[in-house]
């Protein structure tokens, strides 16, 4: 009897929560794509058609899109001009009209413009804008002493420096590389004069810098929107008419550049700026720290063990097969060779048409870039066994599963084991990655860190990190001691 | 008995064997003599159905029955070829483990084994590395001998011992092949050995069979000048194991 009331309160429980669909909400790895995505969230939470899970600091615009088109989320933050540039790929595509159609075509709505543009731009400090008579880029020309710090982005994109200077005849004493957010300190010390910076940055609210009009209408325009799943609008009304009447025109670039800061320089939470945006004073959404690092820890440590168990019952045949048939060797080691040069994020987001976002593509990637190793020391620990050994197997009648099991793979396994010792290593690295597909471990902190360029959060996602490949390590080495037989650990140690 | 008839075996170009035929009687001890790369060893490898030969046909036939080679089979090589992982006395009972023995039966042909090489049981719960190189050679015949194959095939058994070692385990060999009365044949590069060994003598010379005989045949009619400069290389041994063999 209790039973049975135990077990309609669980169903009933269980009915409710599935009465509130989840909707799925995505950002990319920058602070200002994090804070948008917090107030589409908590706006949606609070409509209460659907219940916002979150799925941020998704790596670039190509896994982001990637994951919306896939179906892996249904709604994220984006910007004209990248949906033009990269997303369409019609530079030359300016209304947003265009755009609506050509994402129509892909089963993708566009909501009205928010109110701001993040296109890129270029800052001085206000007293040589006052001594020099810097008003905009094409005031710039009448100047070529200045020197240039420029993000690599910038530096290397048609729409950034390369198309700028063509497009104003710029020419500057210095142009150097930077990394982007330490353009500002540099700028604000008078390092360089002349900087370029996205029109919302958190840190144009604090520092007296001047924004150069682009009087020449060189930059793309980057408005932002929101991108989401066409079923949205339809399964959720409510949601998505909140979501149009409470952001659109509602940001513009001055409210958006302070909510910036808040992140950025204040060091508060993506949620907490969002909710200052929504006008309540204290976020009820948690955020993370502290408790959050043994959930992460787990995350973390479930990537590596899974990923690893399938490359170790993966790569151990695909080994033994190697050292079978030397045919087969060729193909399959330049296979898992060619497998380990595809860039960790570019492997990440091929995971996205087939396994959408989150854990699993992230295991399938990391599991792909742990076969190497082992593959590799298997084969070698087997094909360089001393021939008359394996020979004799032949004449004392062992064959097959035998030959393997009692001859083979124990005298392989101080090899065999050294390559899961670095597969094991290197995963757990590599797992920091998976944060940029929702994937969690780690990376999450590391990748928030970036967004905030707060050193803090990155080395609080990326110690822990360390520490754990450090602990594998050690654990394998105990491993060793039930792995490979006692005779050959001895024989090592008295080599040595 | 063993017999090759006409067996051919190439390398790449290099001829190792050239249209070898010969015969090993039951219960007799069959010395292959020759120097290094004479394919004496090439010879035991087609035996054992290892090497597949190029031409002619080999035949074993075990009290009439041509069976399963390999179970019929002991062999020894140089430096044992113990498997290093293994204790010896897991070493020796290998082969009876795959043909799936009991415990109770391979305890008791392992003690056997043991009796008869003259062999400190406690020897046998060491692994390789810690045994001499006498005590592995006589590890690794135990382990040719469990599973009580008709037919012997040593290759170069007491090659890497030293010479009061190697003396000793002549003499242990004698012994238990007269006790044994195994078809067994022994490669080996040092006359001495060879005469200590062996009732027939076959000396090869770059794959071909040079002469076939007893001592007294090679020593007293070389069938070549060759058998005389061979011999005579290692005379004053020749002459030790004259009263030996008596």
């Amino acid at each position: 009897m209790v039973g049975g009331a135990v077990l309609v309160v669980l169903l009933a429980a269980g009915a409710t929560r599935a009465e509130r669909p989840a909707l799925r909400v995505g950002s990319k790895s920058f602070t200002e794509s994090y804070i948008l995505a917090e107030i589409v969230a908590q706006i949606i939470d609070e409509t209460g058609e659907a219940r916002a899970e979150r799925r941020l600091g998704l790596g670039g615009t190509g896994l982001t899109w990637g994951a919306l088109a896939a179906g892996a989320i249904d709604i994220y933050p984006e910007y004209s001009g990248t949906i033009a540039q990269a997303i369409l790929k019609e530079p030359t595509l300016t209304s947003l009209d265009a755009m609506r159609a050509g994402l129509g075509a892909r089963g993708v709505i566009v909501s009205a413009p928010l109110g701001f543009a993040n296109t890129y731009a270029l800052a001085v400090r206000r007293d040589d804008s006052a001594r020099l008579g810097l008003r905009a880029i094409s005031d710039l020309a009448r100047h070529p002493g200045l020197r240039a710090a420029f993000d690599a982005g910038f530096l290397e994109r048609a729409d950034g420096w390369p198309g700028l200077q063509r497009h104003y005849g710029l020419r500057f004493a210095d142009v150097r590389t930077m990394e982007h957010a330490l353009t500002y300190p540099a700028l604000a010390a008078g390092r360089v004069d002349v900087i370029d910076v996205f029109s919302t940055d958190g840190q144009l609210a604090r520092l007296d810098l001047v924004l150069l009009a682009d009087d020449g209408h060189f930059f793309p325009d980057y408005t932002a929107v929101l991108l989401a799943r066409r079923e949205v609008a339809a399964q959720y009304p409510q949601t998505w008419a909140a979501l149009e009447r409470r952001l659109g025109a509602r940001i513009d670039n001055a409210t958006m550049s302070r909510l910036n800061a808040l992140a950025d320089l204040e060091h508060r939470s993506f949620a907490e700026a969002a909710a200052t945006f929504l006008g309540r004073s204290n976020a009820q959404t948690p955020r993370r720290r502290g408790g959050e690092i043994a959930t992460l820890t787990l995350e973390h440590l479930q990537l590596v063990a899974v990923s690893l168990t399938a490359a170790i019952v993966l790569g151990l045949p695909l080994g033994i097969l190697a050292a079978r048939r030397r045919r087969v060797a060729q193909a399959e080691l330049m296979g898992v060779g060619v497998i380990q040069t595809i860039p960790a994020l570019a492997l990440l987001s091929f995971m996205i048409p087939l396994f959408g976002i989150g854990q699993v593509p992230a295991l399938v990637a990391l599991s792909l870039y742990a076969l190497l190793p082992i593959v590799r020391t298997t084969h070698a620990g087997i094909s360089t066994l001393d021939p008359r050994l394996i020979e004799m197997t032949t004449v004392l009648g062992l064959r097959g599963w035998r030959r393997l099991a009692w001859i083979e793979l124990p005298l392989a396994s101080v090899t065999i084991m050294a390559g899961i010792k670095t597969a094991a290593v290197v995963t757990v690295g590599t797992a920091t990655l998976a944060a940029f597909i929702g994937g969690g471990g780690y990376g999450t902190l590391i990748v928030t860190g970036l967004a905030l360029n707060d050193v803090r959060t990155i080395l609080a996602g990326a110690i822990p990190a360390a520490v754990m490949a450090l602990v594998i390590h050690a654990a394998f080495e105990l491993l060793d001691r039930v792995v490979v037989p006692r005779a050959l650990r001895s024989a090592e140690a008295a080599a040595r | 008995m063993i017999a090759l008839r006409h067996v051919t075996k190439r390398f790449g170009d290099r001829v190792a064997l050239d249209d070898i035929s010969l015969t090993v009687e039951p219960g007799r001890t069959h010395v292959l003599l020759g120097s290094s790369g004479s394919g004496k060893s090439t010879i035991l490898r087609i035996v054992l159905g290892l090497l597949r030969p190029d031409g002619g046909d080999v035949s074993i036939d075990t009290d009439g029955a041509a069976g399963l080679p390999t179970r019929q089979i002991g062999y020894v090589v140089q430096e044992g070829a113990l498997y290093p992982h293994l204790t010896a006395a897991r070493n020796v009972m290998l082969p009876a483990r795959a043909a799936g023995w009991t415990a109770e039966r391979q305890a008791a042909r392992l003690d056997a084994l043991a009796t008869l090489m003259e062999l400190e049981p406690d020897l046998l719960r060491h692994f390789p590395h810690q045994l001499s190189g006498g005590q592995q050679q006589r590890v690794s015949l135990m382990r040719a001998l469990m599973l009580d194959p008709p037919i012997l095939l040593l290759d170069e058994p007491l090659g890497a011992l030293d010479p009061i070692t190697r003396a000793n385990l002549q003499a242990q060999l004698v012994r238990i092949f007269g006790e044994l009365r195994k078809t067994v044949v022994v490669v080996t590069h040092d006359v001495r050995e060879a005469f200590v060994l062996g009732s027939v003598i076959t000396l090869l010379s770059h794959g071909r069979i040079v002469q076939q005989g007893t001592l007294a045949d090679l020593a007293q009619r070389p069938a070549d000048p060759f058998v005389s400069e061979f011999l005579g290389a290692q005379a004053p041994p020749l002459a030790m194991t004259r009263d030996l063999r008596r």
